[in-house]
């Protein structure tokens, strides 16, 4: 009998040291995931400051494009064409945005809401380059002709659902009595949204209106056949006008090597200014709160 | 302010049911939201519509044959869809194969394993590796990814299992492997992401029930928290394959653009959205961009299923959790 329970107890030691390997190699390779999960962010950031800062001069951000083998130019035209097609559309989608996000947090356990969220989070799904063809079929053919307009446009519908969630989110977060005490002393409705819950949670909603502004300035796809680009300098919003991304990727994809350095470059400008939003907005409403994923 | 103006006077009828539907400003106020929210159920309608009628005339050409038709020569005028579908498949494919177990490895290990002073920071690079423009990993991936991972690793594989189909010669850079990889960095950070959240709403209760039984920490997680999380974390996977079939600018900068249906991952392919992205401003017959307007339908119609399964998925998680 003490031999059996010997036995037991030596295969219960084995068997516990197997499980104790088991645990450290698999939660080893979860520590590794992580690891790998990072290394290309690292090394695209890394990648696009040490290419993009040998093109970046002043002239970069005040000069015109110049043609192949000319050097010098810049992408001012980009940057005004991003400045403008981004105003516009968040000009578009901020207030149907906020507007939403309002009627969905007032009771946000009602069906109507649920049917918002679930329609909102629809709309986040559908591919930029689909956008981009109703925007199309909807604005540059009625019009003829490819335009700055068409461009904000698109970017409206990019951001209409994170500005929608994110404005939900933000107002759950302002404690009830607010909202239930400003209703008692006899506030209707609209005056409590406007005067109590929009400045309670005011930075909550910036962020969002941030991270709506970050995705917006890096769409290339859909501004292929809306802004389709402009080599010139245009604030003309019925004409075709170049962006960021879309400087890019015309750059990228040419054999000059002077135009690649300046894809780099303008990659540079895009980026840094995708991040510093991404990393203000978190800021603004701590490094820690989570479910404003930037998580598309 | 207001107390001098209680004593209201009587109103007549009309004007009673006047004053009933202002609300103090509270009827206006609630018909202009509920006219905004459904502009936004418009739009998703409306894309749709769109799509449908300016696809009119390809729809009417090929019918359900355009899915299954591998011929695509804007010449002769006939337009198939089949290579472009088949690239978009492969290519999720090839993108959730690697990403779902490094970012559920990664998801894991933030919420887990590690202390606070390493998941915070590095739980913010994996949101902000998401918030790069599709456009600047495109750059990498041609200019660095490609050249200095994807090619050498394309060599290898032909090299030593050159035998199967699957990795069949010539090896080009711009490749089906290429935008698979690719894809796959770019879902990475939306699996982690939202796999992460999930794990960390499940309540404390569960994991130390568990430990206390004694099982060790990988157990845990494999018999306990997975299960737990299961709809959650398979709505995060389907999430990222919605990114993965409708990202457009990266793939097509990376996987050659080609109409070879070759099973071959090493041979430069086509996917749905970067024909479109593409051939869309070149279009030169009414038929031509009818027939790329259709493939964006046949892309819409997808991730919106796949949405909304991922909703349903995520959505009951949250439901149990908050329960």
């Amino acid at each position: 009998m003490s031999a059996s329970t010997d036995l037991l107890a030596t295969g219960a030691r084995q068997r516990r040291g197997r499980r104790r390997i088991v645990n450290r190699i698999m939660l080893g390779l979860a520590g590794g995931a992580a690891v790998v999960a990072i290394i290309p962010l690292a090394w695209i950031i890394a990648y696009v400051f040490v290419q993009g800062i040998q093109a970046i001069s002043l002239e970069f951000f005040t000069g015109l494009p110049t043609p192949v083998g000319v050097p010098g130019g810049g992408i001012a035209n980009a940057i005004v064409g991003s400045i403008i097609t981004v105003g516009l559309g968040l000009l578009l989608a901020a207030p149907v945005g906020m507007l939403v996000g309002f009627y969905a947090s007032a009771r946000p356990r009602s069906r109507a809401s649920i049917a918002i969220r679930f329609i909102t989070d629809t709309v986040a799904g559908v591919p930029s380059i689909v956008m981009g063809i109703f925007a199309y079929t909807i604005v540059v053919l009625p019009q003829g002709h490819f335009s700055a307009f068409s461009g904000g446009v698109v970017l409206a519908f990019i951001m209409l659902p994170i500005i929608i969630r994110s404005t939900e989110e933000m107002l759950k977060l302002v404690p009830g009595a607010l909202r239930e005490g400003s209703l008692a002393l006899g506030a209707p409705e609209w005056r409590t949204t406007w005067r109590v819950l929009l400045p309670a949670a005011m930075s909550g909603i910036v962020t969002g209106l941030m991270l709506a502004i970050a995705r917006a300035a890096g769409e290339a796809a859909p501004m292929l056949f809306t802004a389709f680009g402009n080599p010139n300098m245009s604030t003309d919003l019925e004409q075709p006008i170049a962006t960021l991304p879309h400087t890019i990727f015309v750059y990228a994809n040419s054999p000059y090597p002077d135009w690649q350095a300046k894809a780099w470059g303008t990659a540079l400008v895009l980026i840094v200014l995708v991040l510093v939003l991404n990393i203000l907005a978190r800021s603004l409403v701590g490094w820690r709160s989570r479910g404003m994923g930037a998580v598309r | 302010m207001t107390f001098t103006s209680l004593p209201r006077p009587r109103a007549s009828a009309p004007m009673g049911r006047l004053r009933a539907l202002w609300q103090h400003g509270d009827g206006p106020f609630r018909i202009i939201l509920i006219g905004a929210s459904l502009l936004v159920l418009l739009l998703v309608l409306g894309i749709g519509a769109a799509l449908w009628l300016n696809s009119d005339l390809s729809r009417q050409a090929f019918g359900f044959t355009f899915l299954w038709n591998t011929t695509w020569d804007p010449v002769k005028g006939i337009f198939g869809a089949f290579p472009f579908l088949y690239g978009t498949l492969v290519t999720s494919f090839l993108a959730l194969l690697f990403a779902v177990p490094l970012g559920l490895g990664a998801a894991i290990f933030l919420a887990e394993l590690a202390p606070t002073w390493i998941r915070v920071p590095v739980g913010l690079l994996v949101e902000l590796l998401a918030a790069v423009p599709s456009v600047v990993f495109g750059l990498w991936g041609l200019f660095v990814f490609v050249p200095v991972i994807v090619k050498p690793l394309g060599i290898a594989l032909n090299t030593s299992l050159g035998f199967l189909p699957l990795f069949a010669g010539p090896v080009y850079g711009p490749s089906r492997l290429a935008a698979g990889l690719l894809l796959a960095i770019m879902v990475l950070p939306t699996i982690t992401a939202i796999s992460r959240d999930v794990f960390r709403a499940i309540p404390a209760a569960q994991r130390e029930g568990s430990l206390a039984l004694g099982a060790t920490r990988w157990e845990t997680v494999r018999r306990v928290l997975i299960p737990y999380g299961r709809s959650g974390i398979f709505g995060a996977i389907i999430l990222g394959l919605s990114r993965a079939l409708g990202e457009t600018i990266a793939v097509t900068m990376v996987i050659g653009n080609n109409l070879d249906l070759t099973p071959s991952l090493l041979h430069p392919g086509y996917t749905m959205a970067s024909v479109i992205a593409n051939e869309f401003t070149e279009a030169t017959t009414p038929l031509y961009v009818s027939a790329l307007i259709e493939i964006g339908l046949v892309l819409f119609v997808m991730t919106l299923i796949v949405n909304a399964i991922a909703q349903l998925l995520i959505h009951r998680v949250g439901a149990t959790v908050h329960a």
